[in-house]
């Protein structure tokens, strides 16, 4: 069974996001992403500063199996990447929703966040 | 579709919480959770792996050393005892290569073990060239078979064949011995030492759980690619297969010229290459920094030419990528390769990359 938090938000390409009390929006891949990749050796992220377009290519994440897109799943800059994932890329297998967050998007518009997949539907999506 | 196929050890799969996945048409274990940390058991400790899929074929009949001769480019009059094993290629006529395959003497004529992707289109090979001969092939489905491998692999399983252990701890690597209807044999794919081990089909569960019991750990396919691949051992329909020169595919050494006299198919088309000059050869590929090499990655080699990369992935020993590439003879000991993008350097080696635990490549 995954793994989908209900006070998480979730787009098709397999990120969860979760809006902080700051404003800022965390992005990271969902447990089942994690569960179709299989052990993750590599991580790579956007810039800090960066201003990305929603969908548009934020990093790669790699697994012995394979390498993956991360999208950014709304528009924002990047305010922060984790420094401890790329130390540790297996913290995106054993905690997806926590330690092995990918980056965190100060959103263009945080109205974006409204219009995706709330737990439920996503759990429809990966059925 | 037909239906997936399964090996004995299929419950015992399922009860140690292994993710399957179609291989072959057999319902295979990719792993048990953690691939890395099945890949590190076996380099460490002792790990077990379903190899049931394979085929066994029993070869009888009195010309069947003579038919292997022809059939199979290393000779099998190398064996000189019961329970030698023969690591070859299976050629075809024009020097491809149909299959790779471990052969052993026995009591009553030869075993060969073959590969699952390729046994219809082998035994329909093997079946062709039997015209002539006074040979019976025996197809052993009746046996699971499980290799156990790692620096422990031999005691634990002496622990649980206590009965057995001063036999089995005489093997030298590449020998095999017979008990009763089990064949154990000190062979395998990690770089490890270890066994592979061929079992009724109704006495594997029962033996799987043994092993269990003793700090074995059931290892899927995936730890399977990573170690072979560290061990620089090829996979057949990746590294080699029926379009390619076993010259070309770091087989050179498993091919018997001599006797000059044994015409084995495929000879005379590699008598023609070298005659002509073997254009590519195989080698290992080394990249210390990020990214992962992948199979079918074009490899660029600055004024030679360009090769493949025919197996790659992130090796959990050395912790950077590691692939074994196809590329022109003439290479030396760097080459380039695009990934996703970015042309990478990446160092040319002799392979093997890892030999009972530790980095052999300079």
């Amino acid at each position: 069974m995954s793994n989908i938090p209900a006070e998480l938000k979730y787009v098709e390409s397999h990120e969860w996001l979760r809006l902080e009390s700051d404003g800022t929006v965390t992005v990271g891949i969902t447990h089942h992403a994690q569960e179709l990749l299989g052990d993750i050796v590599f991580v790579e992220f956007p810039k800090v500063g960066t201003d990305l377009a929603a969908n548009e290519q934020a990093g790669v994440v790699e697994s012995v199996k394979a390498a993956s897109d991360v999208y950014a799943p709304i528009a924002g800059k990047v305010v922060a990447v984790n420094d401890g994932l790329e130390a540790a890329p297996d913290l995106a297998n054993t905690d997806s929703y926590g330690e092995g967050w990918f980056f965190r998007l100060a959103p263009a518009n945080a109205a974006d966040l409204d219009g995706l997949m709330d737990a439920e539907q996503y759990a429809k999506e990966i059925a | 579709m037909t239906a997936p196929k399964r090996t004995p050890l299929y419950q015992e799969h399922l009860a140690a919480n292994a993710r399957m996945v179609d291989f072959a048409g057999w319902e295979m274990p990719i792993n048990y959770g953690s691939q890395l940390k099945e890949h590190e058991q076996v380099r460490t400790d002792a790990g077990m792996f379903d190899v049931s899929h394979m085929t066994v074929v029993d070869i009888t009949g009195s010309d069947a050393k003579a038919w292997l001769q022809k059939l199979i480019a290393n000779d099998v009059a190398k064996l000189g005892f019961e329970g030698k094993a023969l690591y070859s290629g299976m050629l075809n006529q024009d020097g491809g290569v149909v299959d790779d395959l471990i052969v052993y003497l026995t009591a009553t004529g030869y075993r060969m073990v073959i590969n699952a992707g390729t046994t219809e289109k082998d035994l329909a090979w093997m079946d062709s060239q039997l015209a002539g001969f006074d040979v019976e092939l025996a197809v052993r489905r009746d046996l699971a078979m499980l290799a156990v491998q790692g620096p422990n692999a031999i005691a634990k399983v002496c622990q649980v064949k206590p009965d057995w252990a001063d036999s089995i701890t005489s093997l030298k690597i590449f020998q095999g011995k017979p008990f009763g209807g089990w064949f154990v044999a000190r062979t395998g794919y990690t770089g490890e030492d270890g066994l592979e081990i061929m079992i009724p089909a109704d006495e594997a569960a029962a033996f799987f759980r043994e092993l269990t019991a003793v700090g074995v750990l059931p290892c899927g396919l995936g730890a399977r690619d990573t170690l072979r691949l560290e061990a620089g051992m090829n996979l057949y329909g990746h590294d080699m297969d029926d379009g390619v020169s076993p010259l070309e595919a770091g087989m050179g050494w498993t091919i018997a010229w001599e006797p000059a006299e044994r015409r084995f198919n495929g000879r005379d088309a590699l008598e023609a290459q070298k005659a002509a000059g073997v254009v590519m050869k195989q080698v290992g590929l080394v990249l210390e920094g990020r990214g992962v090499l992948r199979e079918g990655l074009t490899v660029q080699v600055e004024g030679v030419g360009e090769g493949i990369i025919t197996s790659g992935t992130f090796s959990p020993t050395l912790k950077h990528s590691i692939a074994i590439a196809r590329v022109p003879v003439a290479t030396g000991d760097t080459a380039v390769v695009d990934l996703r993008g970015t042309p990478t350097p990446v160092r040319v080696v002799k392979m093997p990359f890892v030999r009972n635990g530790k980095k052999v490549f300079d």
